[in-house]
């Protein structure tokens, strides 16, 4: 019993440096990370181990200092966070856009209309919509287009609207099965492979943009934070070199991140 | 069925090509399990032994939640473990989240009520059975729990595979103490939810079919043991 608690501590598994990075599905379903990470690590020997979550959950490991670093996108969300002292130092990373998608037949007629305009007529069909549900910064999004589109999904959602309390991934997979409408970002739209009759409906619209951020957790708050080795990703991301390899991370050809560190 | 053959197929690529992130899934499912089961097994066979030959108030309310304690929630192990091993928690400072220790602790509170459990039931049978004999030779109590539990040590297996059947198969206390970090704490069921998101679901299924196979392996080895010594023993 022993030996064996002994074999899996971590000394003994892993030698090398790391930190905990705690960041959403959508990064790391779009394969991003699987672009950036061996960089970083070449660069610098620390390795960066991410828990993919939804923003929300992302912003709660921070607070109890389980991570070292963030990368996530809800900026209200992570102002407050900064705000409260949980984190240091927020930063632009880069931003992709979120697309509207739902099934090729088009019953609601959205195709290439205005987002706010394209809810109200999902809503008003009753077309079924899937809803991430979870507080991440997809569904803390898509909220906020419901209310820009003066819709109260809450009391007028019965029947179609579908709070489903799962990832970007599983919402596509339920959203396809249901042949329902959902909001999800470009890049796990662009890796998804399990499409069957969904298709982008809307897309371009400037509410529709996703910034991504990068925060230091702050080390005054939890001792056991590797303030050092996060600073040097921090830096490294939103330096010129993480810039140029977001830049160079494609899917089929289609640039999914666009960096805009100042 | 034809998503059922493309699972079938990439389970067999992934098998022949020995793929070494494949390979080192495989062996921390294994070992995170294996050593959960260990665990619960040391002690849970003497703590269900225990439970089944000493009289003492309360008695039966402690049976009662261990029997019931079987079905725990794996979501709930996983979050109170969490709690604790978070750096905000109690034992934040051993630095233990998001390692194979904290997926071995949660998965170990999963499986110890049902080892023990089982093995109550299977000492009390026994000692019904046979208790008059041992008290007649005036077998001493811990020789007494020794032997009930050698001459039960068939079905105990069982209750020690039911327990192995368990962790590897639970998925919601991993992913939550371990975090599904690639490479360090990615196991055979959270690769397969993480593949179920991506919605590559031939990869996904393909994963499930060799956990499948991974764990009829470890149950088909484990029943030639014991026939192999039953036919020993005559």
């Amino acid at each position: 019993m022993l030996a064996a608690m002994l074999l899996l501590s971590p000394g003994a598994w892993a030698q090398e440096r790391f930190i905990t990075l705690a960041s959403t599905t959508s990064t790391e379903q779009s394969g991003l990370f699987g672009h950036l990470l061996p960089l970083f690590k070449a660069e610098t020997g620390i390795d960066v181990r991410v828990v993919a979550v939804g923003t929300g959950q992302a912003l709660k490991l921070g607070e109890r200092g389980d991570a070292d670093a963030l990368l996530v996108h809800d900026r209200a969300g992570e102002d407050k966070f900064v705000a409260e002292g949980f984190g240091i130092d927020r930063r632009d990373v880069m931003y992709n856009d979120f697309v509207v998608v739902g099934p090729a037949a088009d019953p609601a007629g959205i195709k290439g209309r205005g987002v706010a305009e394209a809810f109200g007529r999902i809503a008003a069909a009753k077309a079924p919509f899937a809803s991430r549900g979870d507080d991440s910064g997809t569904h803390r999004s898509e909220l906020r287009i419901w209310k820009t589109a003066g819709v109260d999904v809450k009391a007028a959602g019965a029947g179609w609207y579908r709070e489903l309390g799962s990832g970007m991934g599983p919402t596509l997979n339920t959203a396809a099965g249901m042949n329902a409408h959902a909001l999800a970002d470009r890049g796990t739209w662009a890796s998804f492979k399990n499409r069957q009759a969904l298709t982008i409906l809307v897309e371009g619209d400037k509410t529709l943009f996703n910034p991504y951020g990068s925060i230091l957790v702050n080390p005054a708050r939890h001792a056991g934070v590797k303030a050092a080795d996060a600073a040097a990703w921090h830096r490294w991301l939103t330096g010129p070199k993480g810039q140029a390899a977001i830049a160079g991370f494609k899917i089929g050809g289609e640039q999914l991140f666009f960096p805009d560190a100042r | 069925m034809h998503d059922l053959a493309a699972a079938l197929s990439t389970a067999l690529a992934l098998v022949t090509a020995f793929d070494p992130l494949m390979l080192d899934i495989v062996r921390l499912s294994v070992l995170v399990s294996g050593a959960a089961v260990l665990i619960a097994a040391v002690i849970g066979l003497p703590l269900g032994a225990v439970l089944a030959l000493t009289a003492f108030p309360g008695r039966g309310v402690l049976v009662v939640l261990l029997n019931a304690f079987m079905g725990l929630p794996p979501v709930v192990v996983g979050l109170a473990v969490y709690l604790l091993l978070s750096r905000a928690g109690p034992l934040g400072e051993m630095g233990l989240l998001f390692t194979p220790t904290a997926m071995v602790m949660a998965q170990t509170v999963l499986v110890l009520p049902i080892v023990a459990a089982l093995s109550r039931q299977v000492v009390a049978d026994l000692w019904e059975e046979y208790g008059e004999q041992l008290r007649s030779l005036g077998a001493s109590r811990p020789n007494v729990v020794m032997t009930l539990l050698w001459d039960g040590r068939f079905s105990l297996l069982t209750a020690v595979l039911a327990g192995f059947g368990r962790a590897s198969a639970e998925v919601g206390a991993v992913m939550i103490v371990g975090g599904n970090i690639s490479g360090v704490t990615r196991t055979m069921t959270t690769a397969i939810a993480l593949e179920t998101s991506k919605g590559d679901l031939p990869l996904a299924l393909g994963l499930g079919l060799i956990l499948i196979g991974l764990v009829t392996a470890v149950n088909a080895a484990v029943f030639l043991v014991g026939q192999a010594a039953r036919r020993r023993m005559g």
